[in-house]
């Protein structure tokens, strides 16, 4: 436990040390807050609810959270650091899992940060507030996805740009899995596969919450997505460490 | 009994805390490391020499638990670096190639966080961390970002990061590489201070360093030993008496 702490501290330090963090934190505050209010129409909703900012928020994750984990692990092997890391007496899970909950960590500090959309809706209306946590909950769950997939596609290569492309590529896939358009042409070509694609979507479920349905199949995919994508990752880094 | 072979009995009583065992390791068609065995004990300096592209870091890599070998075994004092790795990790103190570090963190930075991941917490890591800063002399340095420093700097904090834990277990690949003089002189006065009580491997390209400093000289060529002695013996083996000489006329018999 101690090795997978000190590195999660490392990597949490190193985001606010360069500037990563602001520019991360900053962008991503503008961006929803933009969509929120323009084209989500907070206010002519006439709604106390953050309805309008969650439907945004996994679209906004899709492109932003690969920014954050590019780096990951592409940067250790182009750094050579990878080789001080791992011969440091830790398990490559540990280090896999440290790098995660930095990330994780942070994404939770930027989504903190949406806080005023909360003082807004109890100021304008009286809100439900036990679905907003929820939906606070189904962003972090959505975060955490996105960064378990960009993490594994950042051990896959040394090359950052290429981390990005592969990570916005493959949470794009399971974000429109559930789209109408995908399922309404997978049920027509092949009705087997439709069924089993909309089982792995992200959206879906992550709709679910925001509506404060918190269902425990929902938490076992999240769980289980990300356990997924980090034993991945674990396989990935044991592989191309040293190439 | 002579003074020589009482030493050699002597040296042998030593622990084995390195014993590498027929590994191999070729990528694709090319072998990099050929069936390579040897062991080191307690009280000796190794040097480990060899043209670039001998397999050097290749070996390292492999002995620290980095690369995985295609065939054979590599052991820290007795720990399996692939089965037991952790372990083995534990008691080793590995500066790779080129000193990596994290370049946007401090010297104490760097020194405490690989202190934490090797477990040392409160006082006793603050101690731990005084001290490495010390052995390294980067006390002048120690709040200023590694992207920051020199170098001889840099190489002295990756030095200082193997050190940390005080490991029964050396291994330096290049470590005065990048260091003026003055700081070379004091590497290895560092590296005979700490020779009684561990095993060091040294990888070098500086001859006269493997005279100065190690009790024994491996020379590899193309992933084989060629040559395993006391530096003494290997001048020996060219007419001139210069470790120069030897070497070209091991690593390159054709042109010698």
């Amino acid at each position: 436990m101690t090795p997978t702490l000190a590195i999660a501290g490392r990597e949490l330090r190193a985001y606010f040390t360069t500037p990563v963090a602001t520019v991360f934190i900053v962008i991503f505050l503008v961006l929803q807050g933009a969509l929120t209010f323009n084209l989500g129409g907070f206010f002519d909703r006439g709604q106390a609810d953050l309805n309008a900012f969650f439907t945004f928020i996994p679209w906004v994750f899709l492109l932003l959270i690969p920014a954050i984990t590019m780096r990951l692990w592409a940067e250790e092997r182009r750094l050579g650091t990878i080789e001080l890391l791992l011969t440091l007496p830790v398990t490559q899970a540990q280090a896999v899992i440290g790098k995660f909950l930095a990330a994780w960590l942070f994404c939770a500090i930027a989504l903190a940060l949406t806080f005023p959309f909360v003082i807004a809706v109890n100021i304008l209306g009286r809100p439900d507030n036990g679905v907003i946590a929820s939906g606070y909950l189904g962003c972090l769950l959505v975060a955490g996805a996105f960064l378990s997939i960009g993490a594994a596609m950042s051990a896959l290569t040394r090359n950052q740009v290429i981390a990005f492309v592969l990570a916005v590529a493959v949470c794009f896939v399971f974000a429109v899995a559930s789209n109408q358009v995908v399922n309404d042409f997978l049920s027509q070509n092949a009705p087997s596969v439709a069924a089993f694609t909309r089982r792995l979507a992200i959206i879906d479920r992550f709709t679910n919450f925001t509506r404060g349905i918190i269902a425990l199949r929902d938490l076992i995919y999240f769980a289980s997505f990300m356990v997924f994508f980090l034993f991945l990752n674990t396989v990935l880094v044991d592989q191309r460490k040293a190439d | 009994m002579t003074d020589s072979a009482q030493t050699a009995a002597a040296q042998a009583a030593e622990p084995l805390l390195i014993d590498i065992d027929h590994l191999t390791k070729r990528f694709g068609d090319f072998t990099a490391v050929d069936d390579l065995t040897f062991q080191v004990r307690r009280r000796e300096v190794l040097g480990f020499l060899g043209p670039n592209g001998a397999g050097k870091s290749t070996t390292m890599r492999m002995l620290a638990g980095f690369m995985t070998p295609t065939a054979g075994t590599a052991r820290i004092a007795g720990h399996d670096v692939q089965t037991d790795g952790v372990a083995a990790r534990r008691l080793l103190g590995f500066l790779p190639e080129g000193a990596p570090t994290y370049p946007e963190m401090s010297v104490i930075g760097f020194l405490r966080f690989c202190a934490k991941v090797r477990g040392f917490s409160g006082s006793e890591l603050a101690d731990r961390v005084a001290h490495a800063l010390d052995l390294t002399t980067l006390r002048g340095v120690q709040l200023q970002p590694v992207e920051t420093l020199s170098k001889g700097f840099k190489r002295r904090v990756g030095l200082a990061q193997a050190l940390l834990h005080d490991p029964p277990v050396l291994v330096l690949d290049e470590p005065t590489d990048g260091l003026d003089p003055n700081q070379k002189h004091e590497v290895r006065g560092l590296i005979e201070r700490m020779a009684p009580d561990k095993a060091i491997v040294i990888s070098t390209h500086i001859l006269e360093e493997v005279e100065a400093v190690c009790t024994r000289a491996i020379v590899i060529a193309a992933g084989r030993v060629v040559a395993d002695e006391t530096p003494q013996a290997l001048v020996q083996r060219h007419p001139t008496g210069r470790l120069e000489a030897v070497f070209r006329q091991l690593t390159m018999p054709e042109a010698a």
